[in-house]
């Protein structure tokens, strides 16, 4: 179990999502978790043993580590990662359950149930409309606040997001003030700020992804309310076409193996 | 033999789970597991490096480490996320002897193996119980054994061999503080949890026999 598994998790959720969340699904897993699992965690792996203060006394070093790092910018970027991708998760539960309706219809022998075996209800790929819509929706919605909350966290904590080489600490035991120096200081600012602006990106996209759906929405309800009006008859079929562009990005997802699919 | 094989056993479970189940499921895997393995594991992998007492008496170190911390706070987590799973098997094993029984007869003997009627009802309620029990059992044992949920940055220390009283300076106190309250949140989470689908199945299907009854009475 680690980030392979919400990766699994996550791809299910890809096929129902509009371009834009599958760029964002990109995004997360190319430039914020394989960056945080391959090269950030081994920059802060070794950050308490080579935090060293300009100090013999016992105790000093462990004090002031733990008076500037309350928490690891490591463990605050999982965090992040984890809270952030949990939305989707509402989604994929979403799906599954229109999923189990389908197919109760299907065994019931319904005559308006369209498909032709479970298999195909299993493959089959739903539009972002009614109650799904609403879902999505508030994914998206809780995604940004995650997303913001944590960045306002990082800044408040760190004063910022730069690391200082030096840091001075007069937290007891220490004697008096004494100089205390970070490890890798500037490859640690870079991973910080390069971290910090993937999540900014993160952010517009969600935000690009909001304002399409809520566009969509409008569009759609001006639309039925013109046909209405002129032909209150006429069945309204939409067939939507989102996702050509991103075909390769969908081609690699598959279905969840946690059944929530299923 | 790592995590993944508690990952197979809960996706087992999930097949045969209410949708509360499979919440459960959820939250133990991406708040639980995975916060465990990609953050919580690292905080606590030096710690005994870490820990440092101001004297130089040889073996002092030890005999407090061992004092404050009988079994690592970790370590503990970690027993409790296997504990807490491990009655999702007594489910998963009804299912199997339902399923071996039916080809030993060589006929059909129930609806469904996996329904959830009569005795895997009572088996699923059961496993509920155990659950939430687990749960509630680590949570005390964690309480009584470390004063709380609170790891202080400094404790006093004059266990043998250590000559006086010393100070002992524990490594990320904060940082461990910050997880311990998470792993609390969630258990309690799970703990709702559990108790919510206890109920929701018991009046499901009360409501279903009270049903059944009444029918049989109209006819």
């Amino acid at each position: 179990m680690d980030w392979g598994a919400l990766h699994t998790i996550l791809g299910g959720v890809n096929k129902h999502s509009t371009s834009i969340g599958k760029i964002w699904l990109t995004v997360l897993f190319i430039f914020r978790i394989m960056i945080l699992v391959v090269a950030a965690e081994r920059v802060w792996g070794d950050e308490q043993d080579d935090f060293v203060c300009n100090t013999l006394q016992p105790g000093c070093k462990n004090v002031c580590y733990d008076h500037f790092f309350p928490i690891s910018h490591i463990r605050l970027w999982a965090l992040q990662l984890i809270f952030v991708s949990t939305p989707a998760l509402l989604v994929a539960m979403h799906v599954a359950y229109r999923r189990h309706e389908k197919k109760r219809q299907f065994r019931k022998g319904d005559q308006k149930c369209e498909y032709k075996d479970i298999e195909e209800i299993r493959r089959q790929r739903f539009h972002i409309d009614g109650s799904l819509w609403w879902t999505y929706t508030s994914s998206i919605f809780f995604r940004l606040v995650f997303e913001a909350v944590f960045m306002y966290a990082f800044y408040f904590m760190y004063d910022g997001f730069r690391m200082p080489r030096l840091m001075k600490c007069s937290a007891w035991p220490c004697p008096n003030t004494v100089d205390c120096f970070v490890s890798r200081p500037t490859e640690k600012t870079v991973f910080t700020i390069f971290m910090i602006a993937v999540s900014s990106i993160c952010i517009l996209l969600n935000v690009a992804e909001l304002c399409y759906l809520l566009a969509k929405f409008f569009l759609r309800r001006s639309k039925k309310a013109g046909n209405a009006k002129h032909q209150p008859n006429h069945e309204n079929k939409e067939e939507t076409k989102q996702n050509e562009m991103n075909e390769l990005i969908s081609d690699s997802c598959q279905n969840t193996v946690i059944g929530f699919t299923s | 033999m790592s995590w993944g094989f508690l990952c197979d056993l809960l996706s087992g479970v999930n097949k045969y789970s209410t949708g509360i189940g499979r919440i459960w499921v959820a939250v133990v895997f991406i708040f639980r597991l995975l916060v465990y393995i990609a953050a919580a594991e690292n905080i606590w992998k030096y710690e005994h490096d870490e820990f440092e007492c101001n004297v130089e008496q040889p073996g002092c170190e030890n005999v407090c480490f061992d004092y404050f911390f009988p079994v690592s706070h970790i370590r503990l987590w970690a027993l409790q996320l296997i504990v807490v799973s491990a009655p999702s098997l007594l489910v998963v094993f009804h299912v199997a002897y339902r399923e071996n029984r039916e080809k030993n007869h060589n006929q059909k003997l129930y609806r469904s193996p996996g329904e959830r009627d009569g005795g895997l009802l009572c088996t699923y309620l059961i496993s509920l119980i155990l659950k939430s029990g687990f749960e509630v059992v680590f949570l005390v044992l964690f309480y009584k054994l470390y004063n709380g949920f609170k790891v202080p940055r400094l404790v006093k220390c004059d266990v043998r061999p250590c000559p006086n009283t010393v100070d002992c300076y524990i490594s990320k106190p904060t940082e461990k503080m910050i997880f311990l309250y998470f792993l609390v949140a969630t258990s309690c989470l799970c703990i709702v949890l559990n108790l919510s689908e206890l109920t929701y199945l018991i009046f499901k299907y009360s409501l279903k026999r009270y049903l059944k009854r009444h029918n049989k009475k109209h006819r």
